[in-house]
């Protein structure tokens, strides 16, 4: 405790809040006086010397001369405005771009759940070889392996069942319009497990998932209950009406726990028991599997009974496959397998989609911040340069090195400080804006970005970093000042020009090289925006309606696409079962009579009319009319021939182009189930469910759907105007559907290319600073070495040497630099490239076209940076240079 | 520890504020000084404290909290200030001179040689 009294006492005495120096010395005085009283002698000297030991016992002398340096390196700062601003602003922009990427990595990526140790939680994923080669999963189970994997744990582990968290249409409080809410089915185990206690009333507990469609109970998250409700206490007993079913609110979940879904909060959690029609349907799969193993269990000891029942189940399948399965289909399930991830940052498609764009982008800004910090260590070198005379004096009157790495590093510090004010500011406002770009309007991105000590502890961190980087080599090259030399002559350093061509060197490659991949993704989005996708998607609305399958269900859905055309402004209405780039698909065999079989063809089902409203061009027979039946299985599994449509590759691939009109193909429903079609139109390809998939052979059945469908709607003006009429129609024409998601099938498209839009626009940003920092690193570094050199040229001039020779011996070296950083950058680049191949489409790393974009850029970044110095240097006038001197 | 001339002792170090507590406590509130001339009559000029050895020393236990200084006069009517020993500083003396007479016990013993 003593000691810590001290301390403090000796931190006030710095900060000159305990006895001033006049007490000091007055006591001293007094002292030195009462002697001269008793002995006679007189000793000022003594007393001026004992003032510096009781002054530096009064503070603490290291925090005290820390202080001046502060002072002093203020001071340089002041004195250099123009360079010190734009020094603070160009880390600054730099630093918030850093914070801001970081914020986003760790809200998506790094953020630990707020449950009970949630590091011991795991969730099970299917992993498998796509049709490209690509190794892909998918995280989502049915609800009978749920039950199959209860039995086989027993008390080894908790089993979750975590139900994604989807959109769904709701009435609250019994009135008034349907909302959008975001509902996640939980098992009754979740909470308990989680360790979740409620903000008011109770959490669904394994009592409330018991019996199948019995228990219509929710729980509301801490956010909607403050957003919706007001956070009103007598929220507890109200009705939200989706579909059907009236959930009753018995709790709301503790405040911060918004679901497991980085990206997408939760609204309303339910009873997965209440899933009624998933329960007993196998393939359907619609939850993640969440595990934690009891105490003494290890995950591997759960991963590996539940991989020996995948295995055992897939032997099974493989053995059942009838023997003309394609090759290609036995390998895709051979590669499929079963493990168990780290759940602790819970699980989401939004991790899964951005994981690697938002390391990539962390990437890119890493580079930018390292051009900046370059660019600020060539400032301050410059500047060391400059003050090399006054290094000089303070070694000779006796600084130490030390001393001297302090002072530069202190105003390193207080540059970088600054900065980081600016960054922060930046970095706040940047991060939600890319969370904004991170999905369309319908379905906002929710992430948990609070101000925590991660943040803070990043932002610390990072000015340390910072500092270190750009302050510590000027300040090593300072304190390494030989005085002699300085002061004796004026000969120039000739090591700075080699220190600066590494720096310039290393900018140009990390510019270059965020060029380059700049140039990937923007290329990516632009082939992915272009690409054909085979309809107009402009002026189309699409409706997918949810209903129960009904023996009227086709005329009641005639009569729909009647009224839907009445509205003003709806040319066209048709229906399909489900919107094109809507994620959905439905992919069958195919077997053509006197043909190998080939991949699966995708289908569709249309009504008449689709092709007219999607604009897919018929280019042989015709088009699907009423009363055409498709080929297919009816209500009762029996099958029965008929007709469709097929797409251009179809007609190619089995047909070498010729007419496939009358021709019959067989079509596998299902194991022993063949039926026949009869091919009576061709119409172009387009895309399907996923712009990036290949187009593979489709077919198109004339629909008999007696359930949902979704409603395509061409209309003449802006589509998203008539959603309102379309819902009204909806509600009123079909009572008992609900509409699952309204959506322009321009957004369908845009939603597919969103992570290469936000790749493109955010890369596009960070080459724009990065190429900015660099020019002005290159012009600012070139400027000063004109001017070190003056009189050189002078004298060169003076000798008769041309201007153009001067401006090549000034840029010389540079430029040897910059040729040389680009190679690396470039070289770098491509490697990036080949690692983020999975990200890119239609463009390789070693493309040329993507190759020469930055270096022209660079090029003519680089010239236009060079142009003013090697101006001044070809006007020196050796007479005035050669006098001034 | 005794200089070659034998004459002057230098503070041992730590001992200063042993002697400086126990000068405060046999003779209550002193300026400075007082201290140093008392420590030097009654070591018979062996120790002559300097300003730059006793004020820092001093200040030290007042940031400790041991003794504490306030303004006063002298009886010969000058301004000086004067250190009391504060009750922390009281206990740290206790300690102090026990943990010093054990110690001086034990050398004692030491140099006797029959150890």
């Amino acid at each position: 405790m003593a000691t810590l009294r001290e301390w403090i006492d000796r931190l006030l005495g710095t900060l000159r809040l305990r006895r001033g120096d006049a007490d000091l010395e007055a006591e001293l005085r007094a002292h030195a006086e009462l002697a001269a009283e008793a002995e006679g002698r007189s000793s000022r000297i003594a007393v001026t010397q004992a003032m510096d030991t009781v002054r530096d016992r009064r503070g603490l002398p290291w925090l005290h001369a820390l202080f001046a340096d502060v002072v002093f390196g203020w001071r340089q700062l002041n004195a250099h405005r123009v360079v010190s601003l734009a020094a603070i602003l160009s880390l600054g922009l730099a630093m918030g771009a850093t914070t801001a990427a970081f914020r986003l990595v760790d809200a998506v990526l790094l953020r630990p759940l707020p449950v009970d140790h949630p590091e011991r939680l795991v969730f099970g994923i299917t992993s498998f070889v796509d049709a490209q080669g690509r190794t892909d999963y998918y995280d989502n189970f049915d609800y009978p392996t749920y039950r199959r994997y209860l039995g086989m744990v027993g008390d080894r582990a908790d089993l979750l069942v975590v139900g994604s968290a989807n959109a769904v249409e709701a009435v609250i409080g019994g009135t008034g319009e349907p909302e959008r809410i975001t509902r996640q089915f939980y098992s009754g185990n979740v909470f308990g497990v989680f360790g979740l206690q409620p903000a008011l009333g109770r959490l669904i507990g394994p009592a409330d998932d018991r019996t199948p469609g019995g228990h219509p109970v929710a729980v509301i998250t801490h956010d909607f209950w403050r957003r919706r409700f007001g956070g009103d206490p007598a929220v507890l007993g109200t009705v939200i009406r989706i579909g059907q079913v009236p959930y009753q609110i018995i709790g709301v979940a503790p405040r911060g726990f918004v679901g497991t879904e980085p990206g997408r909060s939760a609204d309303v959690f339910a009873p997965a028991t209440m899933n009624v029609e998933a329960l007993e349907m196998p393939g359907w799969g619609w939850y993640r599997l969440w595990i934690r193993p009891h105490p003494g269990v290890s995950v591997a000891a759960v991963e590996q009974l539940l991989q020996a029942d995948f295995a055992r189940r897939r032997d099974d399948d493989l053995t059942k496959m009838p023997p003309d399965t394609p090759r290609r289909r036995i390998d895709a399930r051979l590669s499929e397998g079963l493990s168990l991830q780290p759940a602790a940052t819970g699980a989401s498609g939004l991790q899964k989609t951005f994981r690697r764009p938002l390391i990539v982008l962390a990437s890119l800004v890493a580079a930018v911040l390292l051009i900046a910090c370059v660019n600020v260590a060539n400032l301050m070198n410059g500047q060391a340069l400059a003050r090399r005379r006054e290094m000089a004096l303070r070694v000779s009157i006796g600084a130490g090195r030390w001393r001297l790495i302090r002072l530069m590093l202190v105003e390193s510090a207080l540059l970088a400080l600054m900065a980081s004010l600016v960054g922060a500011l930046f970095g706040w406002w940047a991060a939600p804006f890319v969370v904004s770009m991170l999905a369309g309007p319908q379905d906002p991105v929710r992430l948990a970005m609070d101000l925590d000590w991660r943040l803070v502890g990043f932002g610390v961190a990072l000015t340390l970093v910072v500092t270190t980087l750009f302050g510590l080599l000027p300040a090593l090259r300072a304190s390494a000042t030989a005085p002699n030399d300085v002061l004796k002559s004026s000969g120039r350093a000739v090591s700075h020009r080699r220190l600066t061509g590494g720096l310039i060197g290393a900018q140009t490659a990390f510019c270059v090289f965020v060029l380059f991949v700049t140039v990937l993704f923007v290329t990516t989005f632009a082939r992915l925006a272009s690409y054909p996708l085979g309809f107009r998607a402009e002026h189309l609305l699409t409706v997918d309606v949810e209903a129960k399958p009904s023996p009227d269900g086709p005329a009641r859905w005639t009569r729909v696409e009647d009224e839907a055309r009445a509205l003003p402004g709806v040319t066209k209405v048709a229906r399909a079962s489900w919107p094109l780039l809507g994620g959905s698909r439905w992919r069958g065999d195919v077997r053509v009579p006197g043909q190998t079989p080939r991949e699966p063809a995708h289908f569709l089902t249309v009504s008449p009319g689709y092709f007219a409203t999607m604009e897919i061009p018929l280019l042989d027979g015709r088009d699907v009319r009423a009363g055409d039946v498709g080929a297919g299985v009816d209500d009762e599994k029996r099958p029965h021939d008929g007709v469709g449509v097929v797409n251009q590759s179809f007609a190619r691939v089995y047909y070498g182009g010729r007419s496939p009109i009358g021709e019959h193909v067989q079509l596998l429903r299902g194991p022993n189930t063949v039926v026949t079609m009869e091919i009576i139109g061709v119409v172009g390809d387009s895309v399907y469910a996923y712009l990036r998939d290949p187009i593979v052979p489709a077919v198109y059945l004339p629909t008999d759907q007696r359930g949902g469908a979704t409603l395509i709607v061409r209309t003449a003006g802006e589509p998203g105007t008539l959603v309102p009429a379309m819902r009204r129609l909806v509600s009123r024409m079909l009572p008992d559907a609900r509409i699952r998601v309204v959506a322009t099938q321009q957004e369908l498209v845009d939603r597919q290319v969103l992570r290469e839009r936000l790749l493109a626009t955010l890369s596009i940003f960070v080459a724009a600073v990065a190429l900015l920092l660099s020019a002005i690193g290159l012009y600012g570094v070139l400027h000063h070495t004109v001017v070190l050199q003056q009189r050189q040229i002078g004298i060169r001039m003076a000798l008769g040497a041309r201007a153009a020779h001067v401006v090549r011996q000034v840029t010389g070296g540079l430029l040897a630099a910059v040729v040389a950083g680009a190679a690396v950058g470039l070289g770098g680049g491509v490697l990036f490239g080949r690692a983020v191949e999975s990200l890119l489409f239609r463009v390789g790393a070693t493309d040329i076209g993507a190759i020469a974009p930055p270096l022209l850029v660079l090029a003519a970044t680089a010239v236009a940076a060079a142009l003013s110095p090697a101006i001044r240097a070809a006007r020196i006038d050796p007479a005035s240079t050669l006098r001034a001197e | 520890m005794a200089n070659g001339e034998g004459q002057k002792a230098d503070v041992l170090q730590g001992t200063l504020d042993l002697m400086v507590l126990q000068t405060l406590d046999t003779m209550g509130p002193q300026h400075g000084y007082a201290i140093a001339a008392r420590l030097e009559q009654v070591s018979a000029g062996a120790l002559q404290l300097n300003m730059g050895t006793l004020y820092p020393g001093l200040m030290r236990l007042e940031q400790r909290g041991l003794v504490k200084g306030s303004w006063g006069t002298t009886d010969t009517n000058r301004k000086a200030r004067f250190y009391a020993l504060t009750a922390a500083g009281r206990r740290e003396l206790a300690k102090q001179r026990d943990a010093w007479d054990r110690m001086a016990g034990i050398m004692r013993t030491v140099l006797r040689g029959d150890a």
